[in-house]
């Protein structure tokens, strides 16, 4: 029911969280990415969460289990564009997410994984 | 004081009824003006006791509330379960504690999100968990 894009740049999976994801769509996007960086041979995840008008405890966890994931896959990840409000309600919900890393923009997010070449691909793609 | 009757009751079932619960409270926010940062907590905290009532209390129903105060409207969450109730409502509440290893953080967090909390629970009865969010100024309607 949910949509969920993921598309591959220069070694790193762009993936963009559309919609509203249910447990299951957690669960489900977990297991896609870590075969897909396994059989890829991703070195970088980049999670767009911008369009998420909310993270719960649930997905938070998910969030962070992909990570930890990864990075045992050689893979970093790192989640970008949380609106403003859902950081606030993740603090006051007792979630720091300690550990995750995160980026305020795609473009910052990429720059993570290689400098300002890529950042510059993934905004004419 | 008055209260509306509720607005709304949406079953929890299966997870898609977690999802429907987040859309109806969020509808309900909007409506009687709660700000962008107070309806994400809104719909964050029903989003964990859903879940909570699904997962733990075996299934139940959501129903949504309007309360109109003086100067103020109050938006009422209560979720309801005929599960198997809460044995030990304090270590239930305490951050971290989870029996079913979650991050123990939907109760205790939740509580936090509400201005107001309560939690009914009976062993073998079931349990029924209200918040409640009160939005400064009268609704916007
Ligand atoms: N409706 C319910 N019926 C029975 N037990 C419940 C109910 N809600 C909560 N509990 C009990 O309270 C505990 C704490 O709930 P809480 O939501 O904080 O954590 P959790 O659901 O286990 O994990 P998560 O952080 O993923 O939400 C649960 O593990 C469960 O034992
Ligand atoms: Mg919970």
């Amino acid at each position: 029911m949910s949509a969920t894009s993921v598309i591959e740049l220069d070694g790193v999976l762009l993936v963009t969280i559309q919609g509203e994801l249910t447990d299951h769509d957690a669960i489900a996007l977990q297991q896609d990415l870590t075969t897909q960086v396994a059989e890829r041979g991703a070195r970088g995840v980049l999670i767009n969460i911008s369009a998420l008008e909310i993270v719960d405890s649930f997905l938070a966890r998910t969030l962070h289990e992909i990570a930890g994931v990864t990075s045992l896959l050689a893979a970093e990840t790192v989640v970008v564009g949380m609106r403003p409000e859902v950081a606030i309600t993740l603090v006051e919900l007792g979630l720091t997410l300690n550990g995750l890393r995160t980026a305020l923009s795609v473009s910052d997010g990429l720059s993570m994984f290689g400098g300002a070449s890529i950042a510059r691909r993934a905004e004419g793609a | 004081m008055t209260t509306v009757p509720t607005v709304r009751e949406v079953p929890i079932r299966a997870e898609i009824g977690i999802v429907q619960v987040r859309q109806a409270v969020r509808e309900v926010a909007v409506s009687v003006g709660f700000s962008l940062v107070d309806q994400t907590k809104l719909v964050t905290a029903a989003s964990e006791l859903a879940r909570n009532t699904l997962k733990h209390g075996g299934g139940g129903v959501a129903e949504i509330e309007l309360e109109q105060r003086v100067g103020s409207t109050a938006l009422r969450l209560r979720f309801h379960d005929k599960g198997p109730g809460i044995g030990d409502v304090e270590l239930a509440l305490r951050d971290g504690y989870s029996s079913a290893g979650g991050l123990g953080l939907g109760l205790s967090g939740a509580r936090r999100l509400a201005d107001e909390f309560d939690l009914e629970t009976a062993r073998g009865e079931g349990t029924t968990v209200t918040v409640t969010f009160v939005a400064a100024g009268p609704a916007a309607r």
